[in-house]
Formats: structure tokens, C-alpha cells, sequence
């Protein structure tokens, strides 16, 4: 089991970002996913400094894997996407459907992230003849699924030719939109968001009127109100064939997280609730693993 | 531009088929459609008097196999790209890769539509659809502002449908899990967002509560319009504010945008609304057919007449339209 660290989905300072990525070579992630999937308006880093940051990184002999954007509208989004797609040097994830064609078109291998949707092996199977050579579960699928694709896409004989990676700690990606939820709740317009998410390092918290967590406002992404935590689940996973567990970053504790995960995977005994100590009254989520509603906690 | 429009039964097809439609789209009666609703859709027999109908009046037939289909699941979905080539629909929308793969391997002939849900919106994506599966069409998602839907017009691989009344989702089409993160259901694995069966309304000392999964949606006072509690449409609290944080309960229309999207290219303009009943079909389709044809003869003189506009009103959730992402008064 290898152990990776998601792109940061927030928006955070350049020197923020460079400081996160500095501690991330000392950490135990196997492979760094980098770039911006979210909002194509923050440019703290632009295309030129994430190829950079990731040439930097690949120095440090950490796999390294480019993320692109999720939901790409715009003609400029499709242009910086065939930048990335043209001039990497490294591992791209595709999170849209066009890095897919885009990367196919070059004979250049992928990973499919979270928004890709692979809910079958005849799905997977078709992206793996495009390219795919690693997927991300979508995070609404649940371990029966997991084992069936994966001894379908055994039958079909290609499993051995591909990696899984779970979604494994963090706010669960649940939804992309046109509309900027930050600026709304900012009373500005898209247009005039004054990037506003900056200030905002772990998205803002949306509750019910009855005060109970429900989810997180991250610009145009919508994502769980709870830390989704599968560390307990490390030892299903790896029996099911998962060869990656995926940590997505937060402002605080991320190398904590990570260093409990590796301990884990190391065979040490830890609890989901040790790790879990730096969020508020311990909560955190994992239903969607187990068939049930994702904000569950089985 | 043809007027497609929605059927979640025979007497909702007839209306659709009775008042204008040059295409009817249905589901088959089981999750593998986007409308997965208790009492909607068509069994093998109404499929085939459905079938029936649009023939002797001229009309097209297209099926919505638009959900994800998983491995303990996958024959149900097979089963329905069988069923309806063996109705000869006109065309099958579909979502799944797997899915659209089967269908064009095993019925070559047949034509495919990149549904909605296959959340393609940008023309490299459309690409690799076409180049893949060889789909004819592709409906765009409601996201897309006016400019973004004629950039992808001039240059996409694919013909061109575009949502033009009724219900609005704000999430990308496909890529939206707020539903089963709340309940056992989405629009992805199941064809059912917000589902029936986990709604409860509450009369209580703060008003009328609706919950989703006992999850509280919205609060409403007396005399205040209630709206179903589709996730994003609840009012909830962001930083000591309590408002629709996400989107206001409104329906989209796009009456006045029919000159621009003939423009622009796009070949049809499909109408939301499988789950509504065969009198909000009749009334939806009369108008638009009504423009249509009125927009045929004045050409970029168009404009929405006010009876159309209040008719439409008048049926429209939250009774408020809006044109949506095509025009971005929130950008």
C-alpha cells in the first residue's frame, strides 16, 4: 500500500503553498498530486509555477502527479489545460473528460481522479485503452462495488495493468457548479469574488438551521461538511487490491494525518478516532465505504 | 430547432406528442433512468404503445439510459439498451461509457446522445465521446453561459441540445454526490436526487419543517411559500447567515434566448420535466411549440409574447424563472 497526498483543493497563499510542499518531501506520501482543480481565477501559482513546483519536486525522487481542472468551461481553461497536458514532464490526473482526450491524442498515460465517473470495469476498461494506468474511486462508490470492479476488470484481464487509489481523509469533493458559493456568501458576484477564498484556508462551514454540520463551501466546489476517514479500513483495502490511499490537505495536521496513515500501513495499531483529534468533538464520516449515506459514520 | 420534450407516462406522452413535440423522450420503469420516481416511467407494454403513438403522428422516440450502472447492476442496463433497440428508438441517451460502448458494439445503427449526466462541456470532451462511442448529440450541461454554449457550438465535433425550461440544476450535471451524501440515493447510481422516501414535513413552534434523511432543509414561517427539499435549495447557515446558501428554488426559461441558440447552431432544445404531470407537459409544450413556430416567421424579430411568458410562470417551481447559467446575473 502506497500512500499519496491529494492536490489542495483550497486556495492558499504562494508562500503557503511552497511551505506545504517543502514538509511534503519529508513526508511519508509516496506520490504528491499538485495543480489547481478547482477555480481557474486563482493564480497564486499559475501554469508556469506549478510545472516548476513539480519539476522541483520530482527532484526529491517522490512520484509526482499533475491535477487539472474539474469543471472546465472557458476556452482559457482549455488552453492552460493543453499547456499542462503538453509540457509536464510528469504524470497528469485528469479530472475532466477533456484531459482524458487530450492526453489519449498524445499516447500519454494518466490517473483518473474523483470526478471521473467510473462506477463499472467496462468504464474502466475503455479508459485504460485511452490511457488510464490509475483511477480514483468516485467517493459515492462503496467497498462491494470496489471488489466487484475490480474482479471484473481481473476477468477482463486487464487489473493487473492498472492502479486503484482511494480517497482515504479529508472533505469529501461532492460537487462542481458554474456559480461561486464563496462569492455568494460574500454578497459579491462571480466576476468580483476579490478571491476571496483566501481566506478561507479549509473552505467555509455550511450548517443546518439546527447547527449540525453539513457541508463546506469551497468556491464552485461543494464539499462534505465532515472529514471523511478510512484509516481504519486500511487492512479491507488492501485485501480488496486498493494500492493507494489518498490524503487530501487541510490548513492544519495534514502530516500528522499522513504519518498516522504510514504507521498504520507499517502495521502499527491506530484508531480513526486518534486521528481524527484535531476536528472538532472527533467527528468524522466514512458511510459512503459502507454502502450508507457519506455523512454516516458506521 | 426541434422541441424535445418529456414523458413520464402515456397520458404526459400524449399531451407532449398532442401539442407539438418533435421528439418525446422516455425512461424505462427502473433505476437505469434519471428519473427514477415511484408511479413514473414505462413498462415493456407501455413502451410499445408509447412507440405506437409517436409513429402515427409523426413524432421522434428517444430513451434515457442515463444513469451509472454498477457491476451487480449491470445487466439491468444492458437489458434496456436491448429493449429499446428492439423498440427502434430514434435515439438512446446515455451517460456511462460502458454503457454507450454496448450499445454501439452490439447496435451499430443506432443512434446515441451524450446525456446530460455524461457532464461534457467543453469540445475536447465532446471529441473523445465522438471518437469513442460515435455519438450524434450531445445535451449540454446547465452551466454553460450564453457565450460558453455558442464557443462550444462553433467548434464541437457533435450536434447540439440545450436545456430550455424547467427545473435548474446548479451542479454540473453527473458530477454532483449531495444527495447520497445525505440519503441512500443519487443521480448517479440510483437516477433519483433529494428522493421521496427520505423526505418528512414537521409542523412545529418555528413553522413547517422539511427534512431530508431527518436532516433539516428548510424552516418555513406561515404563509410562506414550501418548496421540495432538494439539497441545494435549503436554507441553511454560513457564517451566522441563515439563506438558500446555494440556490434559490427557481425554474429556468429561455423563451427569449430562442433567437440566440438558432444563431449559435444549437439543433434542439429540450424541455425538463419527466417528473411533472401530463398538464404541466401540455401547457409547457403549447408555448414553446407556439414560439417555435412564431419565431419561424419573425425570425430575429422575436420576442416572447406576455401570455406565453405567464403561462409558463404559472407552472414554473418557486413560480419564478430565471435564464439560469445562460445569462449569470450571480457573475
Amino acid at each position: 500500500m502506497k500512500l499519496s497526498l491529494g492536490p489542495i483543493l483550497y486556495y492558499w497563499p504562494h508562500q503557503k503553498v511552497a511551505d506545504f510542499y517543502q514538509q511534503a518531501i519529508q513526508s511519508p506520501a509516496d506520490i504528491i498530486y499538485l495543480g489547481e482543480t478547482i477555480c481557474s481565477k486563482r493564480q497564486e501559482l499559475r501554469t508556469p509555477d506549478w510545472l516548476e513546483l513539480a519539476a522541483a519536486l520530482l527532484e526529491s525522487g517522490k512520484e509526482v502527479v499533475l491535477s487539472t481542472l474539474a469543471l472546465i468551461e472557458a476556452r482559457s481553461e482549455l488552453s492552460s489545460l493543453r499547456k499542462i497536458c503538453d509540457n509536464s514532464g510528469c504524470l497528469i490526473e485528469a479530472n475532466d473528460i477533456a484531459a482524458v482526450e487530450l492526453l489519449s491524442e498524445k499516447k500519454l498515460p494518466f490517473v483518473a481522479g474523483t470526478s471521473i465517473n467510473i462506477y463499472n470495469a467496462h468504464t474502466l476498461q475503455i479508459l485504460h485503452k485511452a490511457g488510464l494506468q490509475r483511477w480514483v474511486m468516485p467517493v459515492e462508490l462503496n467497498r462491494t462495488t470496489l471488489k466487484n470492479i475490480l474482479s471484473d476488470a481481473q476477468k477482463m484481464g486487464f487489473l493487473d495493468k492498472i492502479e486503484t487509489e482511494i480517497f482515504s481523509y479529508g472533505r469529501l469533493p461532492l460537487a462542481y457548479s458554474a456559480r461561486c458559493f464563496t462569492a455568494r456568501a460574500k454578497g459579491l458576484q462571480k466576476d468580483d469574488c476579490q478571491l476571496r477564498c483566501i481566506d478561507y484556508p479549509d473552505g467555509i462551514p455550511l450548517h443546518t438551521q439546527e447547527n449540525q454540520s453539513l457541508f463546506t463551501i469551497n468556491g464552485i466546489q461543494t464539499q462534505s461538511g465532515q472529514i471523511y476517514n478510512l484509516l481504519d479500513e486500511y487492512s479491507a483495502m488492501a485485501e480488496i487490491g486498493v494500492d493507494i490511499m489518498r490524503v487530501s490537505p487541510k490548513s492544519t495536521g495534514t502530516f500528522e494525518v499522513l504519518e498516522q496513515f504510514s504507521q498504520a500501513i507499517l502495521g502499527e495499531t491506530i484508531s480513526a478516532q486518534l486521528i481524527a483529534s484535531d476536528v472538532k468533538n472527533n467527528e468524522y464520516c466514512n458511510g459512503y465505504w459502507f454502502g450508507q449515506p457519506g455523512m454516516d459514520t458506521a | 430547432m426541434e422541441l424535445i420534450c418529456p414523458a413520464g407516462s402515456l397520458p404526459a406522452l400524449k399531451a407532449a406528442v398532442d401539442n407539438g413535440a418533435d421528439a418525446v423522450y422516455i425512461g424505462f420503469k427502473d433505476d437505469t433512468n434519471a428519473r427514477h420516481f415511484a408511479g413514473l416511467n414505462f413498462n415493456d407494454r407501455k413502451a410499445v404503445k408509447a412507440l405506437e403513438y409517436v409513429r402515427a403522428h409523426n413524432v421522434k422516440l428517444f430513451v434515457a439510459i442515463n444513469t451509472y450502472p454498477q457491476p451487480h447492476s449491470w445487466s439491468r442496463w444492458k437489458d434496456a439498451v436491448d429493449q429499446a433497440a428492439g423498440l427502434q428508438a430514434d435515439a438512446l441517451i446515455i451517460a456511462d461509457m460502458g454503457v454507450l460502448d454496448y450499445a454501439r458494439e452490439r447496435y451499430p445503427d443506432l443512434n446515441l446522445h451524450l446525456s446530460v449526466q455524461g457532464s461534457a462541456t467543453n469540445i475536447d470532451a465532446l471529441a473523445f465521446y465522438k471518437k469513442t462511442f460515435g455519438i450524434k448529440r450531445a445535451v449540454l450541461p446547465r452551466v454553460l453561459s450564453m457565450a460558453q454554449v455558442k464557443q462550444v457550438a462553433a467548434h464541437s465535433p457533435v450536434d447540439l441540445e440545450v436545456f430550455g425550461f424547467g427545473s435548474l440544476c446548479i451542479m454540473a450535471e453527473g458530477r454532483c454526490h449531495l444527495s447520497s451524501y445525505v440519503t441512500p440515493e443519487s443521480p448517479n447510481t440510483c437516477g433519483a436526487c433529494s428522493p421521496a422516501s427520505a423526505v418528512r414535513w414537521e409542523e412545529t413552534e418555528k413553522g413547517r419543517e422539511s427534512r431530508l434523511n431527518d436532516v433539516l432543509i428548510d424552516r418555513f414561517s406561515e404563509g410562506e411559500n414550501t418548496g421540495y427539499p432538494t439539497l441545494c435549495k435549503g436554507r441553511f447557515q454560513v457564517e451566522g447567515q441563515t439563506y438558500n446558501a446555494l440556490e434559490e428554488p427557481t425554474s429556468l426559461n429561455t423563451l427569449q434566448l430562442i433567437p440566440q441558440l438558432d444563431e449559435i447552431g444549437v439543433k434542439a432544445i429540450k424541455i425538463e420535466g419527466r417528473q411533472r404531470s401530463p398538464a404541466y407537459v401540455e401547457q409547457v409544450v403549447r408555448v414553446w411549440r407556439e414560439a417555435l413556430d412564431n419565431y419561424k416567421k419573425t425570425g430575429s424579430n422575436f420576442t416572447p409574447r406576455g401570455e406565453w411568458l405567464d403561462a409558463l410562470a404559472n407552472v414554473s417551481e418557486g413560480s419564478q424563472t430565471t435564464l439560469g447559467a445562460y445569462s449569470r446575473p450571480w457573475q
